[in-house]
């Protein structure tokens, strides 16, 4: 009995200290700036929405801009990778035919293959199109399949599922498709729902690729916009960064509260992050 | 083989071909040909306005004396070889201590993943540079009891640590992938081991641990692969530039600024292959050496 009350004592103090930043932020956000520097406490003396109105239009478009245009980008990626994925999915775990070890050791060697070796000449490509500033880069490779830990993850779930399902929609006459369809994509709901969520959860953090294409102020995500709030950084300013980290983080930490059971049996099966 | 199987076979190959439609398309355009084209770029002078000159292997030679890719090499590296495994090895204390019939677990495992889910957006990045800047929460923790802190990210032998503290904060995914490990290890091995005499530390090193060679190993490569890219929290924390004194210039770093701020893209792409070829040779030793430590149950 000790030892284990000992133990929870020992876990919550350590837990307190790893939330501590997260706490911090939240708490900065909404204290006068000049505090924020001075006083490190979580209890606040003053409490303020300075900083929210003051960040959400320090750039020349305000962040519900950035807001809808991460929303855009995300959902439609999230809707590129349930119709590719699920689609390459199906063929490499149930259809028979001739390149099919092939392909399922592409899919697989691609996970490792680091972007940086892929992102110049796609970059080429896409500017070539008259595509920069606009989110068909973001996009496109994600209704191609691209991402292939969701190609990964739902293959091995449809191997789970019993083959004497799709043998009887086939001996009642229903081709691969209707199948597919009818059979095996409604069975397959907790792979798209894992799949939905890291989707949504990395498209909305990504940085990287919507920093390379999207260059003119109306077309940034937020984490762009974060950024370059980053390259004005003034004394003052820490507040408004403060307000408007804590917002961007807002649609994952309710993601997290309400998928939570989705997202530790999402990466306990694959080791997605 | 009847002729009607063969049929449902024909019919399966032509669907198979509908069905990879998007990936083969993804497969050509946005992997394979862009992956043989920086393979030439790597090998030319581009700036992207004017045509791609051959230059043989200049770019590569251009390395050998670059002091900012060594740097980079370096930065790299030492943090990979630090965080990775100081990372795995909090992530493995933790599932441990979670293990067994403890209560709260759900809570546990919900408070160590959050930092996880979170640790690689540019907001966190951002909350970085403000706990470990001049006046951040470290240094006035440290007042309180006396110490006058460092400035943590103007210092080059400290602005790596907070980069690496920020990769260990994240320990809660591969928590969460150990725990499922413990889970697989069946209770009639520890009965098994306490009938013959077994202690607790002996269960650990004759069943935990061997049971759980496979999951170590799988979070290692997963791991080490993603610490080779970091990109964000570099970026935010050195205002895109990798110092102080190119102490925070990763290698993905060094790769975009090359790239997309100098627009020299025949090196960038050389440098890109460089990394490529790393990651795999690393994949390639950790698998060759997993022979000698990790243990599958049925060999």
């Amino acid at each position: 009995m000790e030892r284990s009350v000992l133990k929870h004592t020992g876990l919550l103090v350590f837990v307190a200290f790893m939330i501590y930043p997260l706490v911090w932020m939240v708490v900065s956000a909404f204290k006068p700036p000049e505090q924020i520097l001075t006083e490190p406490g979580i209890i606040p003396s003053d409490l303020t929405f300075e900083n929210f109105k003051d960040g959400w239009h320090a750039l020349n478009r305000p962040f519900s801009v950035f807001f809808v245009n991460s929303l855009i980008v995300t959902l439609a990626s999230i809707a590129g990778n349930l119709f590719s994925c699920s689609l390459t999915a199906y063929a490499l775990a149930r259809l028979q035919f001739r390149m099919r070890k092939v392909y399922f050791a592409i899919t697989l060697a691609s996970v490792m293959l680091p972007f940086h070796v892929l992102v110049i000449p796609q970059y080429i490509f896409f500017s070539q199109l008259g595509l920069v500033n606009t989110y068909w880069p973001l996009l496109i490779p994600k209704f191609l399949a691209t991402d292939a830990f969701f190609v990964f993850l739902m293959v091995q779930f449809i191997r789970t599922l019993p083959r004497e399902l799709d043998r009887a929609a086939w001996i009642d006459g229903a081709g691969p498709f209707l199948t597919f369809w009818y059979v095996v994509l409604p069975l397959m709901r907790p792979a798209l729902v894992t799949t939905t969520i890291f989707t949504f959860i990395w498209t909305w953090n990504d940085f990287f690729v919507p920093l390379i294409y999207l260059t003119r102020t109306q077309a940034f995500t937020v984490p762009v916009a974060l950024n370059s709030m980053v390259d004005s950084e003034t004394q003052s300013g820490v507040g408004m960064l403060f307000a408007m980290s804590l917002l961007s983080l807002v649609p994952i930490l309710i993601f997290f509260a309400v998928a939570q059971k989705y997202l530790i049996r999402g990466i306990a099966t694959t080791g997605l992050k | 083989m009847t002729s009607r199987s063969k049929f449902y076979l024909n019919r399966q190959g032509r669907a198979a071909h509908v069905f990879l439609i998007p990936w083969q398309l993804g497969f050509l355009l946005i992997t394979a040909v862009p992956l043989l084209a920086s393979l030439y770029l790597a090998f030319t002078n581009y700036d992207i306005l004017n045509p791609p000159e051959w230059t043989g292997l200049e770019n590569f030679q251009r390395m050998i004396h670059d002091d900012q890719f060594w740097a980079s090499v370096r930065v790299t590296l030492i943090y990979v070889l630090v965080s990775v495994p100081l990372q795995l090895a909090f992530a493995l204390l933790l599932a441990l201590i979670l293990d067994r019939g403890l209560s709260g677990l759900a809570f546990y495992r919900s408070a160590f993943y959050l930092p996880s889910l979170l640790g690689s957006s540019v907001a966190i990045a951002i909350l970085w540079r403000e706990i470990f800047g001049d006046d951040g929460l470290i240094n006035k923790g440290l007042a309180l009891i006396g110490i006058h802190g460092e400035s943590w990210l103007q210092n080059p032998r400290t602005a790596l640590a907070t980069l690496i503290v920020l990769n260990v904060w994240t320990f809660g995914s591969p928590m969460v992938i150990f725990l499922a490990g413990l889970r697989q290890i069946p209770d009639e091995l520890y009965e098994a081991a306490r009938v013959d005499g077994a202690g607790v530390w002996r269960q650990f090193t004759h069943v935990t641990v061997p049971l759980l060679t496979p999951i170590i190993f799988f979070n290692l490569i997963l791991q080490t692969i993603g610490a080779f890219q970091t990109f964000t929290q570099a970026h935010i924390v050195s205002g895109g530039t990798g110092g102080p004194a190119n102490s925070t210039l990763f290698y993905t770093l060094y790769v975009y600024q090359q790239g997309f701020v100098a627009f020299d893209m025949g090196y960038a792409s050389a440098l890109a292959w460089v990394l490529m070829v790393a990651i795999a040779v690393v994949t390639a030793l950790h698998f060759l050496v997993s022979k000698y430590w990790v243990f599958y149950g049925d060999s």
